[in-house]
């Protein structure tokens, strides 16, 4: 047995770590994993940093910071297995909501129409919305920076970004410090469902297929055991599959739910996994297929052409300086070729290329892969923007900001 | 500057901080505006415990702070392994301004080392000490339970819960919480 530790944040997308472990795909490959719970993005990063764990659950833009040295010492980390696709919901107090279309559904599908109804509202409240993130190097933010800039507003201007641990956000809503928040799942359902706040936005319809949390390992560490790696990745592969089944969406919400998880009624776990939202608490659910991916349509592969449009939004909103030796860094955080060398012949979906353009498919397509049958889902983002890898330039000169 | 909850290992940091001669030291509950107060103090190092929530909000705002000169996000001397994975170990994370020299932040990362596993120490004692105590409460009601429905003697009644704890491999207490949850589903209203 080989014992790994792996940090990781309460939220549903921590999911394939807690049933590789609680569903022994990790003992099958002959890991003891042990999952250390962190109730911090920062401590989550420090543990791995300075080796008090081999692997983390990570926002995928926090890898890329940490590597980049954005906000302290570099220290080179990687990325060869997304834990998740998806998952992110945006959500307002009520009294903010009121000045938005009252169907929220209808708020669901048109992200355009809501961008717009939201840029109207701000010059309507009494003061900036002040708006809870997770971290600023998170795919939540990044997302809703993404989408508010559609609608003219400058977040850095408009609003007023707090960041706050996603366990603490429904408190800080309902005592006043903030007017909603984005953030993983089920941290908007138990605010929704507590009678605080209403969804405003959900991440897959605004990039319907977004990087979310990665499995993010240092890369001296990584290189250095190779075998334990490729046993990791098969082990994770097949809870991914496990928790992607609609079959066994309420075992996965009850494991969740468990206190040393997420410790969350399984009834605020379970809308996310089944894709049927609350947005307001006795409303007829929304449907939002795909809020949330573990597996299919190969949702693990580190495309590295996901790293690059994160290094495109910090580059964009003056996180990062650009350069072309942070471009290739910030790809290189994804690593689809230790994702192929781990899971070649195992049966797993394998693309066949490590790039793609970001935001071109409306329709899901087969693509050319090394295992028959793989179909990429569609990946639209809602402004029809298309992000094309080579040209980071260009595609950043087509926004305002 | 200090950023605790706890009252108890806040004032214990506080007071090894004091005698070690360091003065103006501030302790601030990570609540509500608490950024908005380490910003008006300005401090030039921040102790916080590692598993504080609010560590994101901390250093969201040392990121964008422009009242702080420019910060090192953790530490002092990246190379110190050791002694990062100490402060690790004992929960401690600090954050240093730029340009405070190495030789006066150690002596102050290792107080907070010593006295945040000082605290720990403690804590674990006083839960072993909390846990003793209840542990007898359980035991006095098995035994009022016995003495009552089988009209056993105290030391009786105690010499039984022993020797059954004893032929089933368990502890007392065990055996005990067993005979209340018993009687209580039985309604003896013991």
């Amino acid at each position: 047995m080989t014992r790994i530790s792996a940090a990781f944040l309460p939220l549903t997308d921590s999911a394939v770590l807690v049933a590789a472990r609680e569903k022994g795909f990790a003992t099958e490959q002959g890991i003891e994993l042990d999952l250390i719970r962190s109730e911090s993005w920062a401590t989550l990063r420090d543990r791995l940093v300075y080796g008090q764990v081999q692997a983390a659950h990570m926002l995928a833009p926090l890898a890329i910071a940490v590597t980049l040295g954005l906000s302290q010492h570099p220290t080179s980390l990687s990325t060869p297995f997304k834990l998740s696709v998806n998952g992110n919901i945006f959500v307002m107090g009520t009294a903010f909501a009121a000045a938005l279309d009252p169907d929220i559904a209808r708020r669901v599908e048109d992200p355009i129409a809501t961008a717009h109804d939201f840029a109207a509202a701000i010059g309507l409240y009494r003061r900036k919305p002040v708006i809870g993130i997770v971290h600023r190097f998170s795919c939540h933010a990044l997302l809703l920076r993404y989408w508010l800039g559609y609608a003219g507003i400058d977040p850095d201007r408009d609003l007023v970004l707090r960041v706050l641990p996603p366990s603490l956000m429904t408190a800080a809503l309902e005592a006043g410090e903030i007017d909603g928040f984005i953030a993983g799942e089920p941290w908007g359902t138990v605010a929704v469902q507590a009678g605080s706040a209403e969804i405003v936005m959900v991440g897959a319809r605004v990039w319907q297929r977004g990087v979310e949390k990665v499995l993010a390992v240092r890369t001296d560490w990584m290189d250095a055991n190779a075998e334990t790696v490729d046993r990791m990745l098969i082990a994770l592969d097949r809870a991914a599959a496990w928790c992607d089944d609609p079959a066994h969406h309420c075992e996965l919400a009850e494991l969740l739910a468990r206190p040393e998880y997420v410790g969350r009624d399984p009834k605020a776990i379970l809308p996310a996994l089944s894709g049927r939202l609350v947005g307001r608490p006795d409303d007829a659910p929304v449907k939002v297929p795909a809020t949330i991916l573990f597996h299919r349509e190969a949702a693990a592969f580190p495309w590295r052409s996901h790293a690059l449009w994160i290094y495109s939004q910090l580059v964009r909103w003056g996180m990062a300086e650009p350069s072309v030796e942070a471009e290739r860094q910030a790809a290189d955080v994804f690593r689809s070729d230790v994702y192929r060398r781990a899971l070649a012949g195992t049966g797993a979906p394998m693309p066949g290329a490590s790039l793609k353009v970001e935001g071109a498919l409306s329709e899901p397509m087969g693509v050319g892969s090394h295992s028959a049958g793989l179909i990429l889902g569609p990946d639209r983002f809602f402004d029809g923007r298309v992000f094309d890898p080579s040209d980071i330039e260009g595609y950043l000169a087509t926004f305002r900001r | 500057m200090i950023v605790d909850d706890t009252g108890l290992r806040a004032s214990i940091l506080e007071d090894g901080l004091a005698e070690a001669g360091f003065d103006d030291i501030h302790i601030v509950p990570p609540r509500g505006g608490f950024v908005a107060r380490i910003e008006r103090l300005a401090p030039d190092v921040v102790l916080m415990d590692l598993g504080s929530p609010s560590r994101d909000t901390l250093e969201e705002m040392l990121v964008v702070s422009r009242a702080l000169a420019r910060p090192i996000a953790m530490f002092v001397d990246q190379s110190d392994d050791a002694m990062i994975g100490a402060a690790i170990d004992a929960g401690v994370s600090a954050y240093v301004v730029d340009g405070l020299r190495k030789e006066r932040v150690k002596p102050i990362l290792d107080l907070a080392i010593r006295r945040f596993n000082a605290f720990a120490k403690l804590q674990s004692e006083l839960d072993e000490a909390r846990t003793v105590i209840a542990d007898r409460k359980t035991i006095d009601r098995a035994k009022a339970i016995l003495m009552k429905s089988r009209n056993l003697s105290e030391p009786d009644a105690y010499a039984l819960l022993r020797s059954t704890a004893m032929n089933q491999g368990r502890r007392i207490v065990e055996v005990a919480e067993a005979l209340i949850t018993a009687s209580d589903l039985l309604g003896d209203g013991a």
